[in-house]
């Protein structure tokens, strides 16, 4: 009775008690949604491309983030330079995993791709810290012109609290998903993109060049996770952390697809959400802490029901 | 005939350079440093490796080691891995360790049952299982200076003496780890002896960067004070998401591991007022420190960046350093022997004692509080004292606050029986 109490009674009575507590909820749930949906979009870009899970792409954030800070602090590179030096150092990555890690490879099954992935997180890892060392470092928030601060909105007889820098990240997203969008639908190089996710052998067969379009891809990841970085260390900091957050894009993949860039927003989204509210409304009920786990039980129950996920495409392998 | 001769020579000449090798291993006092520069906690392992490589490496340049013996410090990158920090004990204790420092509460966890059987000593200062403290059950084992238990006793007292802890809701945000969980019993048992509720906020490793529920959970439950148990990137989160929420950070204590340079460096001026509990010097004024900075750090014998000679993770090191050092000492009157063992280690460490008087002639008066240790109390009591951020450096806030040793001391007793309840091959000692 006392759980059935706590399931559906309580959370219900304090929404209504607190109803701006809710609010905050819901927008803290949407910030972070907007920022899973970001790393995921990396992992998208690449799947789509190659059809390989990226397992680097979590380093990929701290590599790029820890990359910019480092310029500009260590170095002393003005932050906008440092910014397109780090762009740059991105594209000088993917050219060299084109070279060197996918280009040997080609024809190979997925798994050996996925262990090259992996092998690749190792190097990186080991660069980092070799090249940046493994202690924390600021983002350079302000040195880049974004918003810091907050408003605080009285509403619902309570307060709203808005980061200007989730509002920032919003808007950043937002342009990135659109851009993306635009490029993959309406350039050419995109349209050869979208071929050669749907077939190599086609793709190639009329012209398309599967180096250069893999390059591309794997620098449009890295520019994604360049931005990535900026987001999640200007809420805490840039360290190595920051990597296993990357594993909750796995299951944003899952809930929306991993072929799906809509399928990532909306995937963020509600695990975002979700995990923000369950954990506010009926994380008691397990003892708090939720959030660890809450996530990847939805994707469990996503692939016992829609294992392609809400956007993806259903994958009929004929024998 | 001849590569008979050969293979002879060859042998011979091997046995001799195996030999040198080990009177060269036997002649100096092997202390390994399971420490981690990779992965998510590095922030924290670096600086504290650092102080604790730069002090022993400063008495072999400055008094040609202890006794006449030079200090061998060895590094084994553990990553805050209890597996990989197994692995490292393993691979070193058989090169004449004299005492292990595990840094991080798993790892000692894993080495406590094997550190009678290897008769090697572990120190884990300040950390680790609280009820170690008990000398007559863990006989193996230090917590010099203190124990978590006894500060979150300081804490709560600091809190008592701010406005009052009967009738208030203490919040507790913890890294989900057997090092976040060990004050839980604590407060379970003081809460209503002393008439404070407390409710946990749990971060786990994963979501160290990814605090916004737990500080909802905060802002739902109205805490009148907060206090963390956190480690490497979850500190600088947690005390960022409580400025966002408008908690009052002059009311947000963390312990000694939520209070460093490191955490507070990239949350900058917004930290301001956040507060933490530390038990070892904050700066470079001491002579001790001059010493290492101008014969390892000016040298270029040391890892450590210059500017943070004197951080608080430094000093941590360097203290943990200091505790060996003078152990090693204690051990080398006691026993009459140069080249000690992890044995002759043990009895060191039962007999430490480190006051004013010693400080100030090892260069560094007022580091610390008193400690002395026993046969019984394998925790010191010492005290800790609380400081706080000026949103640019750590300041001083407390006179040292020792640990409510009435109240912790019988809970420790009790939670030592317990863990060897179920052990009935364990061997205490008996204390005269």
């Amino acid at each position: 009775m006392d759980l059935l109490n706590q399931i559906f009674i309580e959370p219900f009575i304090l929404i209504a008690d607190i109803p701006d507590l809710f609010v905050q909820t819901i927008w803290e749930g949407f910030v972070a949604g907007i920022l899973y949906a970001l790393i995921a979009l990396g992992f998208v870009l690449i799947f789509k491309a190659s059809g390989v899970f990226n397992f680097a792409q979590g380093i990929m954030v701290v590599f790029a983030a820890l990359a910019l800070v480092s310029l500009h602090t260590k170095f002393g590179v003005p932050a906008w330079l440092a910014l397109l030096m780090a762009i740059a150092l991105m594209g000088v990555l993917a050219i060299g995993i084109e070279k060197i890690v996918l280009r040997p490879l080609v024809g190979q099954p997925d798994a050996i791709l996925l262990m090259a992935t992996i092998g690749l997180t190792l190097f990186l890892q080991g660069a980092g810290e070799t090249i940046f060392g493994g202690e924390p470092q600021s983002m350079i928030t302000e040195e880049l012109g974004l918003p810091t601060g907050s408003t605080d909105v009285e509403m619902l007889g309570g307060r709203v609290i808005f980061q200007h820098i989730d509002v920032a990240a919003i808007v950043i997203a937002g342009l990135m998903v659109g851009g993306l969008a635009v490029f993959f639908s309406k350039t050419r190089i995109g349209r050869a993109l979208r071929a050669v996710a749907d077939d190599h052998q086609a793709a190639l067969s009329v012209g398309i060049s599967l180096n250069q379009i893999w390059v591309i891809v794997w620098f449009a990841a890295g520019i994604v996770a360049l931005v990535t970085g900026i987001m999640w260390g200007a809420r805490s900091d840039v360290s190595f952390a920051l990597e296993v957050i990357a594993l909750k894009a796995l299951a944003v993949l899952i809930l929306g697809g991993f072929t799906s860039i809509p399928g990532a927003i909306v995937g963020g989204l509600i695990i975002g959400i979700g995990e923000k509210v369950f954990e506010v409304y009926w994380g008691g009920i397990f003892g708090g802490g939720v959030e660890a786990w809450f996530a990847y039980v939805l994707a469990l129950i996503f692939l016992l029901f829609r294992p392609q996920g809400l956007f993806g495409e259903k994958i009929i392998e004929r024998v | 005939m001849r590569l008979k001769t050969l293979i002879l020579g060859v042998a011979a000449t091997a046995m001799t350079v195996a030999s040198t090798v080990n009177l060269a291993q036997s002649e100096e006092l092997y202390v390994p440093s399971l420490s981690y520069r990779t992965g998510p906690f590095a922030g924290g392992g670096i600086p504290f490796a650092n102080g604790f490589a730069d002090y022993l490496n400063m008495l072999n340049e400055r008094d040609g080691g202890i006794g006449g013996v030079k200090v061998k410090v060895e590094e084994c990158e553990t990553g805050y891995n209890a597996q990989k920090g197994v692995e490292c004990y393993e691979a070193t204790k058989a090169k004449g360790a004299l005492v292990y420092n595990p840094l991080s509460t798993g790892i000692t966890l894993q080495l406590i049952p094997k550190a009678p059987v290897d008769q090697i000593p572990v120190l884990s200062m300040g950390y680790g299982l609280s009820a170690a403290a008990i000398g007559e059950t863990f006989p193996w084992t230090f917590t010099y200076p203190t124990s978590y238990w006894s500060q979150m006793s300081s804490i709560l007292k600091y809190i008592d003496a701010n406005g009052g802890l009967k009738g208030k809701k203490i919040g507790f945000i913890y890294l989900e780890s057997g090092y976040g969980k060990e004050p839980i019993p604590l407060l379970e048992q003081l809460g209503p002896k002393l008439g404070f509720d407390f409710v946990t906020f749990p971060v786990a490793g994963k979501d160290m960067q990814n605090q916004g529920s737990q500080w909802l959970n905060v802002r739902k439950e109205r805490p009148d004070w907060m206090i963390m148990w956190g480690w490497g990137a979850m500190n600088a989160t947690a005390v960022k998401e409580a400025a966002k929420i408008r908690f009052p950070l002059d009311r947000f204590i963390g312990n000694w591991w939520a209070g460093a340079h490191a955490d507070l460096d990239p949350v900058g001026a917004a930290g301001k007022g956040y507060l933490a509990a530390n038990f070892s010097g904050i700066g470079t004024d001491f002579p001790a420190l001059q010493d290492v900075k101008k014969l390892i750090v000016d040298a270029g014998k040391s890892q450590v960046d210059p500017d943070k000679i004197g951080d608080v993770l430094y000093n941590r090191g360097l203290f943990n350093a200091v505790i060996v050092a003078e152990a090693i000492a204690t051990a080398q009157k006691k026993t009459g022997k140069k080249v000690i063992t992890g044995a002759d280690m043990r009895v060191g460490l039962e007999n430490f004692v480190l006051d004013q008087a010693r400080l100030t002639a090892l260069g560094l008066p007022n580091f610390t509080g008193d400690v002395k240790g026993s046969c019984k109390d394998h925790e010191g009591a010492g005290a800790v004292f609380i400081q706080q951020w000026d949103g640019k450096d750590w300041k001083q806030k407390s006179e040292l606050i020792a640990p409510m040793t009435d109240i912790v001391g019988p809970l420790l007793q009790a939670a030592a029986d317990k863990y060897t309840s179920d052990k009935p091959e364990w061997k205490g000692q008996t204390c005269g």
